[in-house]
């Protein structure tokens, strides 16, 4: 758990960042969003103590992070960055098992790890792991730059808009595999990114800030149905917000009686995917079916078209 | 088929076809200080190989004009250079009158331009054959045990250089190390200065226009000038300072001409080492620091590393500045191969002049092409990510 209790930081006469308070709890991912300059990087920053706060106080699970040195700290808490930041002279796997032989662990653990890193994210550790990072494609680049973040099994990962320099096939691939190495190993995250697409996809819950200042800390559906303020309704998008409401429910969690024809959509695709689908083809309906195949209903546009308005 | 001409090879061409034919390829003097006389390639050699040799510069000449295949042009190049220095030794026993020990022959411009005009042409195909910085060594090796066979076979004992030489073959290599010692001791003074202060400028940014500023108005000294300026500190130093004389600390001498050397180094040092640390990528930086290095970690296992071959690009410059600088040194009583460049200069004999100038200019030309490669080779696999 990391609670964040009223953080300012201030540069000379500029606040940054102004009386920031929030509560992540563990094993959840939190995505804060705003435009540039909103203070989001620089509250990041903070809890690996990279920017030392003015005002405020940090808890990692109850412990200040100021109560150990900081260099420290920052090997306990994974952090992944917008252009990955690999060492150019390192291999891949030197790169990967950076803060493992900064921790001292022996070689064979190291290896151990860095190899089944590797292999989770679909790099042959044989083929790539001797390479250098500029032998690399974009994609891949990324995947190392997280690999290396989660390489001494932290509990928290920070991320610094680490999808952006990435293309929109290759962000959304990236998504996925975050939110399935998330879901495997616990890891409590907290991501920073100005896509409000990317934080309503990946977060349990969403911080909004603005100025420096923190507008609204909710769960995706109700920063989509209640904006606190008219930043957040622009932020989220007044013609997207339906759509991206229906982006968070599954299919299955849509499913009425009755059957369809033509092609089964999976009950675990976006109901977002199923009304584009509808919509594309023509049809009212479409059957729906499980993971093991059978069918489990149909979804119909009427029925997504009501999830897709305003909650009450 | 179409002739068609190479564009280098033209000039190649024009250059030999004038040294060959127009230009004296050897001068003989009666004594080493009276003006020479000029002899042309089929004078200066006996009657079957000056045509051979004639026979083939033209060959080379035309091989190079027009366009050929790499290997035919590397061919025909050390095949010249080969002949001609083989061949002018043998002018010069040619030449000598049996028995006669005052007579001088040496290189003329003929000569030396036929070897500039297929050096060109040994250079241009080595850029083209894009050789890997070992292999590049290697013909640098194969060059310099060439060269020292001739030396040790007395071929070019009968040419006037060599005659100079026999004269001071001791005291050319207490000089020749001096020079070493200057040059090199200067440098290795301006990398253990230089470093952490580049470090330092890198680290705290009001240091560094400071500094940079003072250092290069160091340079902009004109070098006597600055051996002048250090006569006086040093001599100071020298009389108050315990110890210091005995060091050999002097107003004039080595200390000055290793002072003065070590500033001049500190700015090429200095100024490469803040530019290659500040070309770091800023976001490898990043990462080193949110993963939890230390300060020194950094340092050494991130940005060291990464602005290596900046810094190492600096050093070469030193290095070969200094080994040519370093012949200046002898004008304060330095020491070095420039000894001999000054007594030349005074007795009017070039032969001399070229004893200093032609070992220094080798040295020089050693050290650019070794630590070129160095660079090369500690570059490669140092490549900036393009994120």
């Amino acid at each position: 758990m990391i609670e964040i209790e009223g953080i300012t930081k201030r540069y000379d006469a500029t606040t940054v960042v102004d009386d920031v308070s929030m509560v992540i709890e563990p094993r959840t991912i939190a995505v804060i969003v705003g435009t540039s300059g909103s203070g989001k990087t620089t509250l990041l920053r903070m809890i690996n103590r990279l920017v030392e706060p003015t005002a405020g106080i940090i808890r990692l699970d109850g412990n200040d992070n100021r109560s150990q040195p900081d260099y420290e700290l920052r090997r306990s808490i994974g952090y992944a960055i917008q252009g990955h930041g690999l060492f150019p002279h390192r291999t891949v796997a030197q790169n990967i098992a950076t803060v493992p032989v900064l921790l001292g662990w022996d070689k064979a653990r190291i290896k151990a790890r860095v190899d089944e890193l590797m292999t989770l994210y679909q790099l042959d550790p044989e083929a790539y792991g001797p390479r250098y990072p500029h032998e690399l494609s974009g994609g891949q680049q990324q995947r190392v730059g997280v690999a290396r973040a989660l390489a001494a099994e932290p509990n928290v990962l920070l991320m610094d808009e680490p999808f952006g320099a990435l293309d929109p096939i290759i962000r959304t691939k990236a998504q996925e595999d975050l939110l399935a190495i998330q879901k495997r190993f616990g890891t409590t995250i907290i991501l920073v990114t100005h896509d409000m697409e990317e934080a309503v996809r990946m977060g349990d819950k969403i911080a909004v800030m603005d100025a420096g200042k923190l507008v609204q800390y909710a769960k995706p559906a109700e920063i989509l149905a209640k904006p606190a303020s008219d930043f957040v309704e622009t932020l989220v998008g007044a013609s997207e917000k339906p759509f991206r409401l229906l982006s968070l429910g599954r299919v299955s969690d849509a499913v009425e009686k009755g059957t369809a024809e033509g092609e089964a959509i999976p009950g675990d695709a976006s109901q977002r995917d199923a009304l584009a689908e509808l919509l594309w083809s023509g049809r009212s309906a479409l059957p729906v079916k499980g993971e093991d195949g059978k069918p489990l209903g149909r979804v119909t546009v009427d029925g997504l078209v009501k999830r897709a308005a305003r909650p009450a | 088929m179409r002739i068609r001409f190479d564009k280098l090879g033209v000039v190649i061409a024009a250059i030999a076809a004038y040294a060959a034919f127009l230009a004296p390829f050897a001068t003989f003097r009666a004594n080493r200080i009276v003006p020479g006389e000029a002899r042309s390639i089929l004078e200066a050699l006996p009657a079957t190989t000056g045509p051979l040799l004639l026979a083939i510069v033209v060959a080379g000449a035309l091989i190079a004009l027009l366009k050929t295949p790499l290997v035919l042009r590397l061919a025909a190049s050390v095949v010249a250079l080969a002949a001609l220095a083989t061949l002018i030794g043998v002018a010069g026993s040619f030449l000598t009158p049996a028995g006669n020990t005052f007579a001088r022959i040496s290189p003329a411009s003929g000569f030396w331009l036929l070897i500039f005009a297929f050096t060109l042409l040994l250079a241009d195909v080595l850029t083209r054959l894009n050789l890997s910085p070992w292999a590049r060594v290697g013909v640098l090796v194969v060059a310099a045990l060439a060269i020292g066979l001739l030396l040790i076979s007395g071929q070019w004992n009968s040419l006037s250089i060599l005659k100079e030489y026999a004269n001071r073959a001791d005291s050319f290599w207490a000089e020749g190390s001096k020079h070493v010692t200057l040059a090199l001791g200067s440098l290795v003074a301006a990398v253990v200065v230089g470093l952490p202060l580049g470090i330092l400028c890198h680290r705290v940014e009001k240091l560094r226009a400071g500094a940079l500023n003072v250092l290069n108005i160091i340079q902009t000294i004109p070098s006597i000038a600055l051996f002048g300026l250090l006569i006086a500190p040093l001599g100071w130093v020298a009389a108050h300072v315990p110890g210091a004389a005995a060091l050999g600390i002097r107003g004039i001498g080595t200390a000055p001409a290793f002072v003065a050397l070590f500033l001049y180094s500190l700015l090429p040092v200095v100024a490469n080492t803040v530019v290659g640390l500040a070309g770091v990528p800023r976001a490898a930086n990043d990462a080193a620091r949110g993963m939890g290095m230390t300060d020194r970690q950094r340092l050494f296992g991130v940005e060291f590393p990464l602005a290596f071959p900046v810094i190492l690009t600096g050093i070469r410059i030193v290095l070969v500045q200094n080994i040519g600088l370093a012949t200046i040194a002898a004008l304060i009583g330095g020491g070095g191969f420039g000894v001999f460049v000054f007594q030349g200069v005074g007795q009017t004999a070039m032969d001399l002049v070229l004893l200093g100038a032609v070992p220094t200019v080798a040295l020089a030309f050693a050290a650019a092409i070794i630590l070129d490669a160095v660079i090369e080779m500690t570059a490669t696999k140092r490549r900036v990510e393009t994120a």
